[in-house]
């Protein structure tokens, strides 16, 4: 039925414009790519780089101020561009299927998940009896648990994975030719993503799908994705197969954002991280010549005047004059490796013992977000803080600071003295000495107020500077985050993601803190700016000697800034100690999972344990032990009924499993090669077409 | 997320019975502020009804007689428990109970508010939904503006200028409400036309105005695209899956204006002499027939009270996340 | 990126953020039409307001029984009223007490209500819980309904009617502070605050109100329409502007009884000026909210 042409999807020469303020700005530039039957083509870059428009293109479907200025789309050898309305939609209907981002909001809120799974084969021309039993082995196929009622939920009543499972399911329903996943795990927890993945990469290999995945996430792509190619400013800067590109890049611009990445267990102790100076140009603000010049720290006159084309390098393509030199980019990192003072034995600067936060009712009814946490952190160190969604990370964070009031019986101390329970009761010098820096820097800055007088009033309040004196101060804060004078002037709406944070974080600094804690402070930027910011945060910290508790869901960020770290699960502490230890194991079966779950780019399959089934509700945890539910290493009813205790492995490093540490320590060296993956029916008529 | 929410008829009688409650207290409210603020009165009834050359002891005694002399807690708990029982006051202008007036006059009233609203719902909602699939482009612009316009000028405006257009120059309707006795429901609707005319125009801006949000919001979220992307044949993505999430904001509109409805009707009433209830709290207050009056607008407040209900339990009935679950 | 977020930020950043932000609202407001058209009709009337009374050709006041009731002619423009008054002169300046009332009573409803609102909004609890019960009790009443019970009670001046409307609007203005106010709450520079130790005041006027100030002010210049529509509809039942006032509600009033006579001209400039200047702030309102919805 198909016609047989060689490449399933083909972008040639595809230029997307949108219009904005009456002028047409260019987001895609002259793109091509090849993706072949079967294969499965990743296309990465950073936020703005056209990479969901190149997506969307595909499936001709721009917002309304876009519109296409150039080039073809070829699905099978037809030109999408060409088609008719009903043609295009035959080719949604039949051949295109599109895994979208925030599967939340894009399944319809008010219609139940069976109807709007089995409507996709009753386009293709299925009576409502038979769509219905297809539906059901669609969900049975995307290992969904207990599919009859989830067909008859609706979307909210399902948790983000289970929702993301409903729309691989509706996608893969049409039994596409290919598949587009545009960042189809981002906001998952990582557990989750990591399941999500497998099912994706095992339907994929199953169906033989043709697949076009798009992500900001290296490392993902490059477990998912035969061949790779690089967005920079609307254009394709790189291209080859995965392990080459991602193994041996060809263009500065690939190179840098490698270098970014804190990867392979690298530590603040061994050096900075580079980073990517300058910004991306503005949409259609692009010159004549290389569209990164101006941040390569390769460029030469040539660079600036004449447009490099697409090298062809033998299946590795690279636009770059000068390729063969690519990997000689200079590094940006200058300073010598910054060092943590580990601070004189003694009294830790913070101490946390017995707290609790429940929200709600206490006893029935209550979420106890946070159960009988303690900790020590001591001066000038780092404690990272690892946990996904429902693990009490930021509620811990706000009874911390004094924003929410922890339940009676806990104690805090910072330097020895205890903390009342609210930051209304606590003394100024106790309130200035514990700040934080928050997640979402739209969030945490007034934005009717000037970057100058968000820090000045905190110079002000917390470090009572007046006159002269607070403007030089102003000043030296200003200079030590890197902020310019011109920075300073304007509203924080008119700064780029990672300029808000520097502000954010000049004003945690303003009163000299003696603990900062970081709520996810990279987690919406982009790798080549959470370099900078983590360069910066390890900086302050060995000059002012300042400790922080860094919250942070991605490892390989905690792993490079953390000396400590704390495992939470559903508000308890499942695991903590120095982080290398924790890191190198013995380690708790959820700390395994979510490492298993963090792959580094290059880093083979396999030797991983994955987890089952969805994290359970922090209002209804389950008995024994929080984690049992999930557990790949649930030793018997033990679990189910006792919570165990924290087992110290070694001096300062526990872990709270009933299985000793040193049991663990022998089943994590052997790594169970079997993937627990649930069984399901596999049978062919389920997605096949007669 | 995640869980199973407390599912099916309990959650729902749970939903009504809270949201009884709370119209409940609006309730009592509503009776207190229209009670209260009719109190105000400079100098006392007697004086007013008996007027200024009366003897003061005839004043104070029909004072008396009017229990006007206690305390106004006292006053005000009998009022309202009086109204529960169904006896609305007796009237100073006619001397004879408020209840008939009151209940004839909503009577006339819901009969030309339903003229109105049978004609102004689906042609508000029309002209929205219309207008936003023609976003931006001129029949879109036509509807919005027109719509607003319309909206924004008050009935007495347009009813003299439409009573100038149709009654005196074109003579194709007549100009008062007042329908001979006796006259068939088709007459009775024949009469109504030219004075719920204001009405649909004030009604049709705000209706259609809320549609067209609603459905230029639902067409430009994820969950369209998807279902454009699967390739459904776009009437049935209009169908299916816009126009139901798109219309539910509408549903709240809609009951919000019938309260207006009721209430707007004062001028139209007045304008065109047909006797509904803002004909009746017009008339009384020319009279300072205060227990008319309060009486009147009390029952405007409840009618109100009663469609927010309504369309609160429409809305629950609708959409899934309040029917089930994110109530709790 | 996605199809949201595809009005990609291309301006460049410039000086001082706030006169900024207004100028760029400004700019933005002088070139819509919708707005300058609106912004022109009431610029007109304010200026008959100021300068009619010295402009019209006849005084709006004096009556002229022996020319009562005269079509439009090269004499009388509009023609005359029931008294022999000059129609014209009396649209021109008619203007002048309802642009004085109606704009009062909606700054009074704007202070009362942000107030309420920003109170409401950012301290929540049981005040919160009784302020909203009390507001939706009033809301449930028509705003005419309530402004005509309180006149009655109160009696009929201009004030009183200034008085009645603006608390009678008050409510609407609070409930929409008071959710801008509660969605700003959740925000974290106002944690950030907290952390400082600076005091309720101060988050409330200096973190959090410049924030609310658009929807304020969109919502002011919605209610100014409601309360010329109110105000009007107020004056032509009676209890509002009193005569002998050339007010447009209180001259239809007083000479729509003819209608059936043919006298259409009585009534139809009275009608036509109402709905310009209604129609008018609306087109301002109209634009403003454009204005601040954009980014």
């Amino acid at each position: 039925m198909r016609d047989e042409a060689e490449n399933a999807l083909e972008l040639d020469d595809l230029s997307v414009a949108y219009r904005v303020g009456g002028i047409d700005r260019l987001v895609l530039r002259n793109v091509s790519f090849r993706i072949a039957r079967g294969e499965a083509y990743g296309l990465v870059g950073e936020s703005g780089c056209g990479k969901s428009t190149a997506a969307y293109s595909v499936a001709r479907y721009l917002p309304r101020n876009g519109s296409v200025t150039g080039g073809h789309v070829r699905l099978d050898g037809k030109d999408i561009m060409g088609l008719g309305t009903e043609e295009l939609r035959r080719v949604r209907a039949e051949r295109l299927s599109t895994v979208y981002q925030d599967p939340g909001k894009a399944l319809n809120p008010s219609i139940r998940i069976g109807r709007q799974v089995a409507e996709v084969f009753e386009i293709g021309g299925a009576s409502a009896e038979e769509a219905r039993a297809r539906t059901l082995g669609m969900l049975e196929k995307v290992q969904i648990s207990d599919p009859p009622r989830v067909m008859q939920s609706y979307p909210h009543q399902l948790s983000g994975g289970m929702q993301q499972r409903v729309g691989i399911a509706m996608a893969l329903a049409n039994d596409p030719s290919m598949l587009i996943l545009d960042e189809p795990t981002t906001g998952l927890d990582a557990t989750v993503e990591a399941e999500v993945l497998d099912l994706i990469g095992h339907l994929r290999r199953e169906l033989s799908i043709s697949v076009l995945f798009i992500s900001h996430n290296l490392a993902i792509v490059s477990r998912m994705c035969d061949r790779v190619g690089v967005l920079y400013a609307g254009m394709l800067v790189e291209e080859g197969p995965t392990d080459r590109v991602f193994g041996a890049p060809r263009h500065p611009y690939t190179v840098a954002l490698l270098r970014c990445l804190p990867r392979g267990g690298r530590r603040k102790s061994s050096g900075q991280l580079d980073t990517i100076p300058g910004f991306l140009p503005g949409i259609g603000a692009i010159g004549d010549g290389c569209a990164f010049a101006d941040r390569c720290g390769l460029v030469v006159d040539r660079c600036r005047v004449e447009r490099p084309p697409l090298y062809d390098l033998g299946g590795q393509m690279s636009r770059c004059h000068f390729h063969d030199r690519a990997q000689s980019l200079p590094h940006t990192t200058l300073k010598a490796p910054s060092e943590s003072k580990p601070s004189a034995i003694g009294r830790p600067v913070l101490r946390v013992q017995g707290l609790n936060k429940t929200y709600g009712r206490r006893g029935s009814g209550g979420v106890v977000a946070v159960k009988d946490l303690s900790l020590d952190l001591p001066a000038g160190q780092t404690l990272g803080l690892v946990g996904e969604s429902g693990s009490g990370k930021t509620s811990f964070a706000r009874t911390l600071l004094g924003l929410t009031e922890p339940d009676e019986g806990g104690h805090i101390e910072l330097e020895g003295k205890e903390l009342a329970p609210r930051v209304e009761e606590r003394s100024f010098e106790q309130a200035k000495s514990l700040q934080i820096i928050f997640q979402n820097p739209d969030s945490a800055l007034n934005r009717s107020h000037s970057v100058r007088s968000l820090i000045g009033r905190a110079l002000r309040r917390l470090g009572g500077f007046r006159g002269a004196d607070m403007d030089r101060r102003l000043e030296e804060l200003a200079s030590a985050v890197r902020l310019t004078e011109h920075h300073l002037s304007v509203s924080p709406r008119q700064l780029s993601g990672g300029l808000k944070q520097r502000v954010a974080i000049a004003r945690a600094f303003a009163g000299d803190p003696r603990v900062v804690v970081c709520d996810e402070p990279t987690s919406a930027l982009d790798v080549s700016v959470q370099a900078a910011i983590l360069n910066l945060l390890a900086e302050l910290q060995s000059e002012r000697g300042v400790s922080y508790i860094f919250i942070s869901h991605d490892l390989g960020v905690v792993r490079y800034l953390s000396d400590q770290v704390v495992v939470l699960y559903l508000g308890r502490v499942m695991e903590y100690g120095p982080s290398e230890e924790v890191f190198s194991g013995p380690q708790h079966p959820y700390t395994e999972a979510l490492l298993s779950a963090a792959s580094d780019i290059g880093e083979p399959e396999g030797g991983r344990i994955r987890l089952d089934g969805e994290i359970p509700s922090a209002a209804a945890p389950p008995s024994g032990c929080a984690f049992h539910t999930r557990c790949p290493r649930r030793i018997g009813s033990i679990c189910d009924d006792v919570d165990p205790e924290l087992v110290e492995a070694r001096s300062g490093h526990a872990i709270r499993c009933h299985i000793p540490p040193d049991e663990l320590a022998a089943l994590q060296t052997r790594r169970p090669s079997a993937p627990s993956q649930k069984m399901s029916p596999e049978r062919s008529d389920d997605h096949g077409r007669p | 997320m995640g869980r199973r929410a407390p599912f099916g008829v309990f959650a729902i009688s749970a939903f009504i019975l809270k949201r009884l409650a709370l119209s409940l207290v609006t309730l009592v409210l509503l009776s207190a502020i229209v009670f209260g603020v009719g109190q105000v009165l400079p100098g006392s009834v007697g004086r007013l009804l008996l007027g200024p050359f009366a003897d003061q002891r005839a004043v104070d005694a029909l004072n008396t007689s009017l229990g006007l002399d206690r305390p106004l807690l006292v006053q005000y708990g009998d009022w309202i428990w009086g109204f529960v029982q169904g006896d609305m006051g007796r009237s100073y202008m006619y001397e004879a109970p408020v209840r008939p007036f009151v209940v004839e006059a909503l009577g006339n009233s819901l009969k030309l508010a339903a003229v109105a609203f049978v004609i102004v719902v689906p042609a508000a909602i029309a002209g929205g939904v219309i207008a936003a699939l023609n976003y931006n482009r001129p029949i879109d612009r036509i509807i919005s503006i027109g719509g607003l316009t319309m909206t924004v000028l008050p009935e007495f405006v347009t009813g003299i200028i439409l009573i100038l257009i149709f009654g005196v120059w074109l003579k194709w309707l007549p100009i008062s409400a007042a329908w001979p006795d006796g006259a068939g429901a088709f007459t009775q609707i024949y009469y109504l036309i030219l004075p719920s005319m204001p009405l649909i125009l004030v009604l049709f801006g705000y209706i259609a105005r809320m549609a067209r949000s609603g459905m230029i919001e639902a067409l430009d979220s994820d969950w369209t695209r998807t279902a454009v992307l699967k390739g459904l044949p776009w009437r049935l993505v209009i169908w299916r899956h816009v126009l139901r999430n798109a219309l539910l904001p509408t549903i709240t509109v809609i009951a919000t204006q019938t309260g207006y409805l009721i209430g707007g009707l004062v001028v139209v009433e007045t304008l065109f002499r047909y006797q509904g209830i803002g004909l009746l709290v017009f008339t009384a207050a020319k009279g300072k027939d205060i227990p008319m009056l309060l009486a009147g607008i009390l029952v405007i407040g409840i009618v109100y009270t009663f469609t927010t209900l309504i369309a609160d339990l429409l809305y629950a009935v609708f959409n899934p996340r309040i029917r089930l679950g994110a109530l709790s | 990126m996605t199809m949201a977020t595809a009005k990609a930020t291309v301006d460049r950043p410039a000086a001082t953020p706030r006169r900024d932000r207004s100028r760029m609202i400004l700019r933005k407001l002088f070139r819509s039409g919708v707005f300058l058209t609106g912004f022109g009709i009431v610029l007109f009337w304010v200026f008959c307001a100021i300068f009619g009374i010295y402009l019209v050709p006849y005084d709006p006041l004096s009556s002229d029984i022996l020319n009562a009731l005269q079509p439009p002619s090269a004499v009388h423009w509009f023609g005359t009223d029931q008294l022999g008054r000059d129609v014209f002169s009396r649209v021109i300046v008619g203007s002048r007490e309802i642009l004085v009332v109606a704009p009062a009573a909606t700054l009074l409803a704007t202070v009362v209500g942000s107030a309420l609102g920003l109170c409401t909004g950012y301290f929540r609890g049981v005040l919160d819980d009784v302020v909203s019960r009390i507001m939706e009790a009033v809301m449930a009443i028509p705003g005419v309904l309530l402004a005509l019970l309180a006149i009655v009670s109160i009696g009929t001046s201009k004030v009183a009617v200034i008085v009645v409307i603006g608390l009678s609007f008050a409510p609407n203005i609070a409930r929409t502070v008071r959710s801008a106010v509660m969605q700003e709450r959740e925000l974290d520079y106002v944690a950030a605050a907290h952390l400082r130790r600076e005091n309720a005041a101060y988050v409330m006027f200096v973190e959090i109100l410049p924030n609310v100030i658009p929807p304020i002010l969109v919502e002011a210049t919605v209610r100014l329409g409601y309360a010329i529509f109110a105000v009007a509809t107020l004056s032509f039942i009676g209890f509002g502007i009193q005569p002998p006032s050339p007010d447009w509600g209180l001259s239809i009033s007083t000479n729509y009884g003819m209608i059936n006579g043919g006298f259409w001209w009585t009534v139809l400039f009275d009608a036509l000026a109402i709905a310009s200047v209604v129609i008018g702030v609306n087109l301002v309102a109209d634009g403003v909210q454009g204005a601040f919805s954009e980014r």
